[in-house]
């Protein structure tokens, strides 16, 4: 699997979500991962791939690791990179997505790194813009490279992605990690299972290729990996549960719990975790956690593809 | 002396069971005589007419509508003017001339202009627009409540009598279950029907459909179920106030089996359909582009199948476009940001024909009636059939003309069409209202 294939010919211009790539393609952004993990660790960590490429962060909505994995991505790969940020900015004025991203493009973007708070954004503008377009979270729909880098660290460390059984626990209704999750290890050939309320918990969801559960001690002897994704507090005052605590009691991840896991079982969080919440801070520093691996494997993920996609041409 | 002589047609005026060929024969804007055609070969009509029979009487014009369906002027009983308030998406006269260019020769107003059309005044404006525009004949339909606010009734007599034809929040139902009762007893004694929007207030607020394309594309989802409570609500309301009541654009399969039973219960209820709940399902929003943004939303294959079955079987009366203009900045932005609606005056018949005609659902009979008789009962009007005296409005349809729609031809003055680029499998080709050609393609 991990096998370069230098054969394969990437020809997408943009990243839009994992739905977009075929299995080859997920397996092709790994694999350029893997060879760029290596250049964090020399000392002068920066290679010039795309030096002269004029990377813009376009962040409408707030985020802190991605943005920042993103920038530190395209200064490892010399690329110029500008920052753009809702706060402060035009659209506080009205301006439109679109009109912004026009008006950035013409100062000559290569890439547009787009985080934006409505599902679609990025595929809206990719067909008005001529720029390479890679979505670094848009709404509840995905976040392609949170799912590569989470597949990426399963892979990483438990050597395969077909054939393992996955749990993502919590609010899947609004979670583009989950998607973007579902949809990648749907196409690797691991076998999901969503896990959390009725109420985060469509039903339909099904039809993306994995299973639901809505009680999590029932599916914690059968999975390799679990997903444990970060609850968002403004879903309580719109009924969605009834309590923090009682949220916790029912789907968060302590010690307890753990032990009636398969022993060399892979916790994850796409971050920043509500400890306590989601889970106790004995599972999230303990021995199967993998959260900080995670945000290591992010910058290398976020390299390959923002290489790949500078090439494409379609 | 005949001012237009319409020959050979396939006459269809659902309102009298005719179906046959015949010559249509028009003066001072009324149908002057139906003279049966085929018949004449064999021998002589008795009646009225028979003088003329067998060879055309001399007119100021003839059309030969060999091979083409004669039927009275088709009826929209749903379409957005815009204004007063958003001219630049469309304008009474805009709307009229789309009508006309789609083979309709009356629409009506809905009242979500801007200002609302809640009082006479308004009503007023709106003829005098249409009067103007000397084009398709324009119908108001008044607001039920004062500033579509759901609250006060507004002065439904004084609007009538200025002219409007029925009245609807649409755009919003009436949330309030106690102002809806009262406005149905109202509109009761008045003997005019409310039409409703149906959408639960507090399961509203959502960009689309609920189900697996919405969660797919992480879209907050439109749950049937909130066009259903509505429904649900008012038949119980309207069968207690005997009122009549017409539900606007239908698009799940519950409320359609809800709108069958009641009818077998004797309720007096109507129901319409858009060409877009017959012809599309939520995939079509799978690319984000809001074109496909519609309220209600684009629903299910099986919703689909069941609106069809609805109008073969009658529980869908009307068949209406919910023609909503929208510019094209708006219809630019994301998905959840981007206004509702969907333009359809100029294409509905080929959509109807493709939805309805093409996989065998009804004949062209019913499919006229729907567009004819059926919404000028619901709107009380002697209008959607051919009768000698009656006023000439017709309406001539190719049903074997192949085209394809170009929006950017369109006389509409928005571009928000979902159809565009689709090849139709018929077009209304001539449009006369009140005796004059106000669109001809008969070429």
């Amino acid at each position: 699997m991990t096998k370069n294939n230098s054969q394969f010919l990437w020809t997408k211009k943009h990243l839009l979500g994992l739905d977009e790539l075929s299995p080859a393609e997920l397996v092709h952004i790994l694999d350029t991962a893997e060879s760029f993990r290596e250049v964090s660790t020399r000392s002068i960590k920066k290679v010039p791939a795309l030096r002269g490429r004029v990377v813009a962060l376009m962040f409408f909505e707030d985020s802190t690791r991605t943005r920042m994995s993103f920038e530190l991505a395209a200064s490892r790969l010399s690329a110029d990179t500008v920052l753009f940020t809702a706060k402060g900015s035009s659209v506080a004025k009205g301006e439109t997505t679109l009109d912004t991203i026009r008006n950035i493009e013409a100062m000559g973007v290569d890439v547009f790194v787009i985080r934006h708070g409505q599902s679609g954004a990025p595929h809206m503008l990719a067909s008005k813009c001529r720029s390479s377009i890679v979505n670094a979270g848009d709404g509840s729909h995905e976040h392609p490279t949170q799912g590569l880098l989470d597949i990426f660290t399963i892979r990483q460390r438990l050597g395969k992605i077909a054939g393992l059984k996955v749990a993502i626990v919590g609010d899947i209704a609004h979670s583009r990690v989950a998607r973007s999750n579902i949809i990648g290890l749907r196409k690797l050939g691991a076998e999901v299972v969503v896990v959390g309320p009725p109420t985060l918990v469509p039903s339909a969801i099904a039809a993306m290729g994995c299973t639901i559960s809505h009680d999590l001690d029932a599916v914690l002897s059968e999975v390799d990996v679990i997903n444990m994704l970060r609850i968002q507090f403004e879903r309580f005052s719109s009924s969605l549960f009834p309590s923090v605590r009682e949220y916790s009691r029912l789907y968060g991840l302590d010690a307890q719990r753990l032990r009636r896991c398969k022993k060399g079982v892979l916790v994850m969080h796409p971050g920043p975790i509500n400890r306590g919440v989601e889970l106790t801070s004995e599972v999230a520093d303990g021995p199967n956690s993998c959260i900080l691996q995670q945000v290591t494997n992010g910058l290398a993920v976020r390299m390959a593809v923002l290489y790949l996609v500078s090439g494409g041409k379609d | 002396m005949i001012d237009l002589l319409i020959l050979n047609g396939r006459v269809i005026d659902p309102a009298s069971n005719t179906d046959r060929i015949a010559d249509v024969a028009i003066a001072a804007g009324q149908i002057q005589s139906i003279i049966p055609r085929g018949k004449v070969a064999r021998g002589p009509l008795k009646g009225k007419g028979s003088a003329q029979a067998g060879q055309a009487p001399p007119a100021r014009r003839v059309i030969d509508a060999g091979g083409l369906i004669v039927c009275p002027g088709l009826i929209d009983l749903h379409v957005h003017c815009r204004e007063p308030g958003h001219e630049e998406e469309e304008t009474i006269a805009t709307a009229a001339a789309a009508a006309v260019a789609g083979g309709f020769t009356t629409i009506c107003a809905m009242p979500n202009t801007h200002p609302p059309m809640d009082n006479e005044t308004a009503v007023q404006y709106v003829l005098q627009r249409a009067h103007e525009a000397d084009l398709a004949e324009v119908l108001p339909v008044g607001c039920i409540t004062k500033g579509r606010a759901g609250k006060e009734l507004a002065e439904m007599k004084l609007m009538l009598d200025a002219g409007a034809v029925a009245f609807s929040d649409d755009g919003d139902g009436v949330a309030s279950t106690t102002v809806m009762y009262r406005a149905l007893q109202y509109a009761g004694t008045l003997g005019v029907a409310l039409m409703q929007h149906c959408q639960d207030a507090d399961l509203a607020g959502g960009a689309m459909n609920s189900g697996a394309v919405a969660v797919r594309l992480g879209l907050s989802g439109i749950a049937a179920a909130g066009e259903e409570l509505m429904l649900q609500r008012d038949l119980v309301l309207a069968e207690r106030t005997g009122a009549r009541y017409h539900v606007q654009h239908l698009s799940s399969a519950r409320s359609v089996e809800m709108v069958r039973q009641a009818k077998a219960r004797g309720v007096k209820v109507t129901a319409e359909a858009t060409p877009h709940h017959l012809l599309l399902t939520d995939a079509a929003c799978a690319g984000y582009d809001p074109v496909y943004k519609v309220n209600p939303p684009l629903r299910s294959a099986a919703d689909v199948e069941a609106l069809r079955a609805g109008l073969a079987d009658g529980t869908i009366d009307c068949l209406a476009t919910d023609h909503a203009p929208q510019s094209a900045e708006e219809k630019e932005l994301e998905f959840a940001l981007a206004p509702f609606g969907m333009i359809g005056l100029e294409c509905a018949l080929g959509c109807f024909a493709k939805a309805l005609i093409e996989p065998g659902v009804c004949d062209w009979a019913t499919l006229i009636a729907a567009m004819t008789a059926s919404p000028a009962a619901v709107v009380a009007r002697p209008r959607g059939r051919l009768a000698v005296g009656a006023r000439a409005d017709v309406t001539i349809i190719d049903p074997a003309r192949s085209w394809t729609v170009r929006a950017a031809d369109f006389k509409s003055k928005s571009r928000n069409c979902p159809f565009d680029g689709w090849t139709l499998p018929a077009k209304a080709v001539a449009t006369i209202v009140a005796g004059k050609v106000k669109h001809d393609e008969i070429g």
